[in-house]
């Protein structure tokens, strides 16, 4: 009897939700914090949304050893190879573009219209850039004409390890990601806000993918606390600060040329410069002779 | 056998040196306050008086390059702008004796490089870059590229008119106007530089050269109307200027230290190589950025290496940089030949050992003698840190791998070299290699077409090819 009242009484009550626990992602891992720490996510709407991780300095410090030791090995996949991981990962987010429009609309309250076309934009930028794997040493590089008996030829390379701050946005995110890991760099993402809702299930799409692990790590929660650190640590060689405030940006500049870090803002323009603006150009020379 | 040379001293007739100097600002000379003396570094003797630029002489220059470039140079044609560099680079190659001389006089360095190279290449970046002014369409930025207004440029003394040329020559093609501060103790050639710009009649203020020291140098840095700085000296300088344009607007590009690693592999012919390690650390007294400082010898080889290079090293001919037979010339200053002392000092103190051939150095001006260090660790001062100076620290490895870990264990990423007759080691081992520049079974090699610049802390950009324009352009639509 009992039983055969909770069955029908599940009938008239709606289903309770599953929802996501947030966390990290750290090489190709979803830890928590290890500063057990969260931060809420509300809406005008629903009120509280999730809670993710807020990141702290050792979270970044874990997810930078994690970038560097992935980094020559990705850096060492054929251009062809990262041009056609990045381009599954584009399939991935077609196929879940539903979830991340629904996840854009919870965490900012833009239109579902809006924030569809926010992720078909973001996929189309992603594609744009998985492009250009094989094409940087045509577009950067060069053979040089010395003066002597000498073959000479200048080509790109990755930077190696860098951290990206987006604005608070998963086109943001995407945009700022995707240039700097198609060149062979890692990228750890410190991502700001409610923008960690989609950017986390964007995580779930990587640890799906043939990226490898510590490729691209995510952290979520404040600028102000991450990107300091950020800026200062000597084992990340480039940042991205376009999703700073520009009142910001001075002391992260002055932080990060105690190891003349590149850094870099761009206006959000989808341009083959953000990709060599983290990337180093060599020039080799060997003498030609019998 | 010793060969014995009869002295062969070049004529120092063909320079006239002044008893002061002023500032070049808006195409004429202008008379310092305050002055201090440049001196011959191989015999102590005073050349000449040279301005030292304050704020005010920095405010001055900066307003002609500003009004040169609102008035005349940004409306010039990329052609016009084109041939007026053709002109700098045609009477830097009719006066190419006298800048030779006056280098080595002022510098320290022998004859036999300023003559041979410093000053050949120097008329190269004008000719080579006078050919971009009217193609900047097609060097990868869009078109129309726009320049960036007022160039900030300060340049070192260990290459003094080479590093004026690779810092005015692409500023001035792609219509950017410059204000320059040559080193201290190295002003005269471009002092002599500024005639060469009258002389192709250079519209008033497109080239402005104020002479002092690092107070001037900051001035520049500092100054509003300056739009983008080129810096070339040390890295401390390097991330000093970084902070100071933090919160501005300025664009830099920064060529600073090295530590470059030579490695050798057991199948290169040895021969050939030490030439090449010694063309890497005694060039230039080894006052170079790029200097293949760090020798990195595979160990099969290493002892019969080292032993050929003494014997080359013995054979090294130190002494009046104006004599044609001269190798390596003085220490450009009592200042950098202390920091050398303290470095090779060190190298002793943690236990390597120093070995030099006799050399009979004269008391008078400032000289080293070509010194090695064997049994250097990567822990040493002396593998670590930049010496600027005649000094090679030797490492030694056993596979390829551990050569490349050695070589690129520093903060630096200006230079590297490698040394083996095997083509898939050497494109292996120049791929692995973090820096700029790699040369492979050659080193200390330069080329206007050829882009220079470090990874890591060696620096910000490129100069030369056409990666080198990209640090004074704005990029086009």
């Amino acid at each position: 009897m009992a039983s055969s009242k909770k069955s029908s009484a599940s009938k008239s009550t709606p289903r309770l939700e599953v929802k996501k626990t947030y966390k990290l992602y750290i090489n190709g891992a979803f830890p928590r914090s290890e500063s057990g720490r969260v931060y809420e996510v509300t809406n005008s709407k629903d009120g509280f949304v999730a809670n993710p991780s807020l990141a702290s300095r050792k979270d970044l410090r874990d997810a930078v050893v994690a970038a560097r030791t992935a980094q020559g090995g990705w850096a060492k996949a054929t251009a062809y190879n990262r041009g056609q991981i990045l381009y599954r990962i584009a399939e991935m987010l077609e196929g879940r573009a539903d979830q991340f429009a629904s996840e854009i609309v919870l965490a900012s309250g833009v239109t579902q219209k809006k924030a569809h076309d926010e992720v078909l934009a973001a996929i189309d930028s992603w594609v744009w850039y998985a492009g250009w794997s094989d094409k940087l040493s045509a577009a950067f590089g060069a053979t040089n004409p010395v003066s002597g008996p000498y073959y000479n030829f200048t080509i790109p390379e990755p930077q190696g390890v860098i951290a990206v701050a987006p604005a608070e946005s998963f086109l943001s995110l995407i945009d700022a990601i995707a240039p700097a890991i198609v060149s062979g760099n890692s990228v750890v993402a410190l991502v700001p806000g409610s923008a960690a809702i989609a950017a986390m299930t964007f995580a779930e799409v990587l640890a799906t993918s043939d990226l490898p692990a510590g490729v691209l790590n995510i952290l979520t929660g404040s600028h102000d606390e991450l990107a300091p650190w950020a800026a200062s640590h000597m084992d990340i060689d480039g940042f991205d600060i376009s999703g700073i405030d520009k009142k910001k940006r001075t002391e992260l500049k002055v932080a990060g040329a105690e190891n003349l870090k590149r850094i870099h803002s761009f206006d959000g323009a989808v341009s083959p410069t953000r990709i060599y603006a983290f990337m180093e150009t060599k020039t080799v020379w060997h003498p030609i002779g019998v | 056998m010793t060969f014995e040379y009869a002295p062969a001293p070049e004529s120092r007739a063909i320079v006239d040196i002044k008893a002061k100097y002023g500032h070049f600002i808006d195409g004429k000379f202008v008379p310092g306050k305050k002055h201090f003396a440049t001196i011959n570094p191989a015999t102590e003797e005073v050349l000449s008086q040279i301005s030292l630029g304050g704020v005010s002489d920095v405010d001055k220059a900066v307003a002609a390059a500003q009004k040169a470039y609102t008035k005349t140079w940004s409306k010039l044609s990329g052609k016009e702008r084109g041939k007026y560099l053709y002109r700098i680079a045609r009477i830097l190659q009719e006066r190419a004796r006298e800048f030779a001389v006056l280098e080595t006089l002022d510098n320290g360095k022998p004859i036999r490089e300023t003559r041979d190279i410093d000053i050949p290449l120097v008329a190269a970046h004008f000719f080579y870059h006078a050919g971009w002014a009217d193609k900047l369409d097609y060097a990868g930025l869009g078109k129309s590229p726009q320049p960036h207004g007022v160039a900030g440029q300060i340049v070192p003394w260990n290459f003094p008119l080479l590093m004026l040329a690779w810092k005015v020559a692409p500023a001035l093609a792609t219509g950017n106007t410059v204000v320059l501060k040559p080193a201290e103790t190295t002003s005269l050639t471009a002092l002599l530089f500024a005639e060469v710009c009258q002389q192709a009649e250079l519209p008033d203020g497109v080239v402005n050269i104020v002479t002092g020291d690092g107070s001037t140098g900051a001035a520049i840095v500092n100054h509003p109307g300056i739009h983008k700085i080129a810096f070339t000296g040390s890295t401390d300088v390097g991330k000093k200027i970084a902070r100071a344009i933090a919160g501005t607007n300025k664009k830099a590009t920064l060529e600073l230290g090295g530590k470059g690693a030579n490695i050798v592999f057991d199948d290169a012919p040895l021969d050939e190589t030490v030439e090449g390690i010694v063309n890497g650390i005694f060039f230039n007294q080894g006052h170079v950025c790029c200097a293949g400082s760090r020798l990195i010898l595979q160990e099969g080889i290493a002892d019969e290496l080292i032993e050929k290079l003494k014997v080359r090293m013995a054979k090294i001919r130190v002494g009046d940089p104006l004599d044609k037979n001269t190798d390596l010339g003085a220490i450009n200053s009592q200042e950098q030949l202390s920091k050398i002392n303290e470095l090779a000092s060190a190298g002793e103190a943690e236990g390597a050992e120093r070995w030099s051939p006799a050399c009979n150095l004269s008391a008078k001006g400032f000289w080293f003698a070509p010194t090695i260090f064997t049994g250097v660790t990567q822990a040493h001062r002396i593998a670590r840190e930049e010496i600027f100076g005649p000094v090679l620290s030797i490492l030694t490895f056993r596979t390829p791998q551990e050569a490349i870990e050695k070589a690129n264990n520093t903060p630096f990423g200006l230079s590297a070299g490698v040394w083996s007759e095997k083509g898939s080691r050497i494109l292996w081992a120049t791929q692995q290699l973090r820096a700029g520049v790699v040369w492979a079974n050659t080193f200390n090699k330069f080329d206007p077409a050829s882009p220079f610049g470090g990874y890591k802390e060696s620096g910000w950009g490129r100069e030369g090819g056409k990666h080198g324009l990209a640090a004074y352009l704005k990029e086009g639509k």
